[in-house]
Formats: structure tokens, sequence, C-alpha cells
């Protein structure tokens, strides 16, 4: 099995490990469309959606109806219904740009995916090393170009749709993801300032963060949020401002808007609207738990090769690297849908932002707030790393 | 022919395709797409020559915020195609002005448009990796960045003073 896989060509290869990513990110953006649904019925105090479920399941005697009240079929039942209904595309639209907008809006977020490592093992000499499809030199950087991208998307929805309420959703949504992107790039300032002591090759790449934050000692073991929470702070809310999320959700503000972008969409091309923002959730969520909350380390000030240590002495066939990498991927995603769920939580807790609030805050004060803090840091690093 | 002379090739051909894209689109909303993918484009042609941070740079910055930006005017002003001037409306020197330039163009590029050794072609590109880059912009070209600074605040400063709406003082009050 692994000596046919290691004989086919590298494009080969490539392929199918970047297929095997999809494979994962796309049913989690699904299910996370259920879980909010379910999360927003948790917090307002109402069941949520309970009902469906396929005969054969209700025949089992107790699990088929806890799965029943956990609404986990809805998905299916929801993803059919988008697959199978009628798609109409109505007659004042542009067609090309309509249907391409959708497209552009998933694009992005299964390319970022590439750059991010999402786990690790230990390799034969005991050395941390990374799993992911690629690990380049300026992981995080590939990730912000790629994802700038996104804004096309909601652009070209809101202007191909061509009536008012998707064309002021496009408007409002490129001015505030470029005013956000400024805050969001230069809050990961400080973390790259201090992985790039001086002496050592210049890196962007989100693994050697992790690497830094899992290094011995009290200031080696600290998690990044614990060092620069400013900076955290910054990025997380220019995550949910990049991502399109209440309270940010200006673009599709149904109050104001009807639907924003994408009022004229429906059945499958509506979908992949709502996937690609689980899936932006997703990358940016992944961001954030690599450069802030130690990626794949369990616990600040355990890193992942510790627990690999006791793993290995409770039993030797857990010290296998498979073992190892199954349990850094699993860490790290249980990070991952814990800030999905904070994503869900603040949604359905927090008002909308009025437009001239969101602007005002952007520009007004976490750019401030992001540019002394990087200057902060810049001076507080050049004392310490001296 | 290999894969990656192979990538660069299509991405080249990209590149040109829609550049003349650009340039021959009536509409506004189109043409900025082709520029998109122009960009797009380019920085696969600086990833096949290795100029990795080259590549990313340009699409953070060029297509991922000023190709948006040219998009929301666009809209904003809601320019369509046709509103146009048609190229035989231009007067005759213009057009000889212009015809000129073109031809001085491509007789530079055809004349001097080629690696001049090897040896030159062999270097490391600056554009690389972080390092080089960041130590080419703080020593070779620190003047041109610190001019380039000085004019866009400029610029931003005079775009305030434009846009703002001054409130003539009214006398007695």
């Amino acid at each position: 099995m692994i000596d046919f896989y290691l004989q086919l060509p590298p494009l080969v290869q490539g392929l199918l490990k970047g297929l095997a990513v999809i494979c994962v990110i796309f049913p989690i953006g699904g299910v996370c469309s259920m879980a909010e649904r379910k999360v927003s019925a948790w917090i307002q105090g109402r069941p949520g959606p309970n009902r469906a479920i396929p005969p054969w399941f209700a025949w089992v005697p107790f699990l088929g109806k806890f799965l029943q009240r956990l609404g986990l079929f809805h998905v299916m039942a929801d993803g059919g219904k988008m697959l199978f209904k009628e798609d109409p595309i109505p007659g004042h639209v542009n067609k090309f740009y309509f249907v391409l907008a959708p497209v552009l809006a998933m694009m992005p977020a299964l390319t970022t995916v590439t750059t991010v490592p999402f786990g690790a093992y230990l390799d034969a000499r005991g050395q941390v090393t990374p799993l992911g499809l690629a690990n380049v030199d300026i992981g995080l950087l590939a990730v912000f170009a790629v994802a700038s991208l996104g804004v096309y998307s909601l652009i070209l929805a809101g202007w191909a749709s061509n009536s008012k309420y998707p064309f002021l959703g496009g408007v409002r949504a490129s001015a505030q993801l470029i005013s956000y992107e400024l805050s969001l790039t230069l809050s990961v300032l400080p973390v790259f300032l201090w992985v790039n002591a001086p002496g050592t090759a210049g890196t962007m790449s989100l693994a050697r963060v992790v690497e830094f934050q899992s290094q011995p000692g009290f200031l080696g073991g600290m998690w990044f949020i614990f060092l620069m929470p400013v900076a955290a702070l910054v990025f997380m809310i220019s995550l949910f401002a990049e991502t399109n999320r209440h309270p940010f959700d200006m673009a599709e503000g149904e109050a104001d808007l009807v639907g924003g972008f994408h009022t004229e969409y429906g059945a499958f091309k509506w979908g992949l609207f709502f996937v690609a923002e689980y899936a932006h959730m997703l990358v940016g969520s992944a961001v954030f738990t690599l450069l802030f909350l130690g990626g794949w380390n369990p616990l600040p000030w355990v890193p992942l090769a510790t627990v690999a240590g006791w793993l290995a002495a409770l039993h030797p066939l857990l010290g296998h690297p498979i073992a190892i990498g199954l349990v850094s991927i699993a860490i790290f995603l249980a990070k991952v849908l814990a800030l999905i769920f904070f994503f869900m939580w603040v949604r359905w807790t927090i008002p909308r932002f009025r437009y001239d609030q969101v602007m005002e805050m952007g520009w007004k004060k976490l750019l401030p707030l992001a540019i002394a803090n990087l200057v902060f840091y810049m001076v507080a690093i050049a004392i310490l790393q001296r | 022919m290999n894969l990656p002379s192979l990538l660069f090739s299509g991405f080249l051909i990209l590149t040109l395709v829609s550049a003349l894209g650009v340039v021959l689109n009536r509409n506004a909303v189109n043409a900025a797409m082709c520029l998109l993918l122009c960009l797009v484009g380019v920085a696969g042609l600086f990833v096949a020559l290795d100029a990795y941070l080259l590549a990313f740079l340009l699409l953070l910055v060029y297509a991922g915020a000023i190709v948006a930006l040219f998009l929301f005017i666009v809209m904003l002003l809601d320019a369509r195609g046709d509103a146009r001037p048609s190229l035989h409306r231009l007067p005759l020197a213009a057009r000889v002005v212009a015809g000129l330039l073109v031809l001085a163009g491509v007789a530079s590029f055809l004349l001097r448009g080629r690696l001049p050794s090897p040896e030159v072609a062999a270097l490391p590109a600056a554009g690389a990796a972080l390092k080089p880059y960041a130590y080419q912009l703080f020593t070779t070209y620190l003047l041109p960045v610190q001019i380039l600074g000085f004019l866009l605040l400029i610029a931003m400063i005079g775009v305030i003073v434009l846009s703002r709406k001054f409130v003539p003082i009214e006398e007695g009050s």
C-alpha cells in the first residue's frame, strides 16, 4: 500500500494529499452549519433541529433517538435539499459572474489549507516534524495573500446580481475586508519579530511558530496568547471581520439588506457561500491556534514531545509515529473546533454593529492599537534579544 | 517538456492573454477581472522563477487590495463600457505619439531585452526569501522606499484636504 503510494508520480501524490484534506474540510464546513443551528438553539433556550431521521436509524433502540435529538441527520437532509432543489438564475443578472462568485468563494478557503500545518509526529531521531501539505518558508504570508482574494467573490456576487441590496452588500464587504486586513497583518508582526531571533534565517513559517512555543523553560513554553494578549485580541477581532462573521456581517445584514450579497442566490450556489464562510472560519481558527494557542501542544508548558514520551511509556504501540500524529491532529482539531464554538457563541450573544461603527472601530481603534502594540514589542524584543 | 517549464509557459500564456483582455475589454468590470488574472499569472511566473516572496507580495498587495479597490470604484461610479471614448476620436498627434511610444518599447525590448549572461541569471533572486529582500529594502533601496512613502503621505493628505467639506464660518455666530 505504502510502496504503491510512493511509486506514484509526485504530482499525483500531491493531488491525493490535497484531496484528502479537502475531504475533511468540506464536511466539517457542513457539520459546522448544523452545529451553528444547535448552538444558537442552546443559547436561546430552545430544542433546535431534532426531527429528521432515516427510518432504519429509528429502529436502533437508544442511539437512533439520541442522534435524532442531536439533529445530526439535518446535515444530510439540508445538503440533499440544496443539491436537488431547483437552482434558478434570475433574468436580470450577469450570468458569468453570478455563477463564478460562489466558486470563487470556495477557492481561497480550500487553497490556503495547503500552507497550514495541522499536526506533528516524532521521526526516527525523536525530532518533532510538522504534518502539512506544504511547509513553505513564507507560510503565513501565503495564507494572507490567498485569503485576501476572497473579497472578489463578495464583490462579484453583489455586482453580478444587478439589484440594489446585493450591490450595497458587495460594496460594504469590499470596504470592510480591505480595512481590517491592515490590523490583521499588523497584529501578527510581533509574533514573527519574536520568532525570528537575530542570527537565524528569516522565516514566516507557521510550523516554526509552534516549534517556538514548545521550547523548555518558562518563557519558551509559554503560548503567545499569554505573551502577546493584545496582538491576539486584535487578530481575533480582525478575523471576525475578515470572515464576515457576526457582529461584523455587514455584507449580509438581513435587517437592512435582506440577505446582502447573496440575496439573489438559491439552492447549492447559496450553500457554497455558506460552506465557504465556515471553511474560512476553519482556516482562520487554525492560523489563530498555530500563532497564539500553541498549535498541537496539548497545554502551555507541556509540549507534544513530552506527551509522546508518556504515551510511549504507557504502551510501545502508542509511541508509534502514526499514533503520535493522530494524537497531535486530535489536539489541534479540538482547539480549532473550540475556537469555532467561540465564533458561534459571539454570534448569538452580541448584537450586530452599525456600518459606521465597524469603520470607526477598524480605522480609529484597532489600527492604532495594532501599531502601538507593534512598537511596544519592537522595543521590548530589541531589549530582550540583544 | 518537464513540469516547471510547462507551468511557466502556461502562466506566460495566461498573463499575456489576460493582459490583452485588460486593454481590449469595453466593460470596465471585465477589464478589472482580467487585470486580476494577469496579476495571478505574473505571480505564477515569479513562483516558477523561485521568487516566492515576490509572488505572494504581489498577490497580497495588488491582487488582494488594489484591484479590489479598482472594482469598488468602478462599481461606485457604475462605469459602463460604452461610455468610454472610442479611439477614432483622439487627435492625430496623440495617436502618432502613442504609436511611436509602443514602437520604441517593442524595439528596445527586441534589441536589449535579454539577460546579459548566464552568470547573472544563476544568481539567487533577491525576492526568494525574506531576509535578503528585507536587507535590500533597508540598504540599497532605502532612499526610494522613503521617497515613495512620503509621496504616498502627500497623496493621502491631499485626498483628505480635497474631499473635506469646509464650512464657512458665518459672521456673528
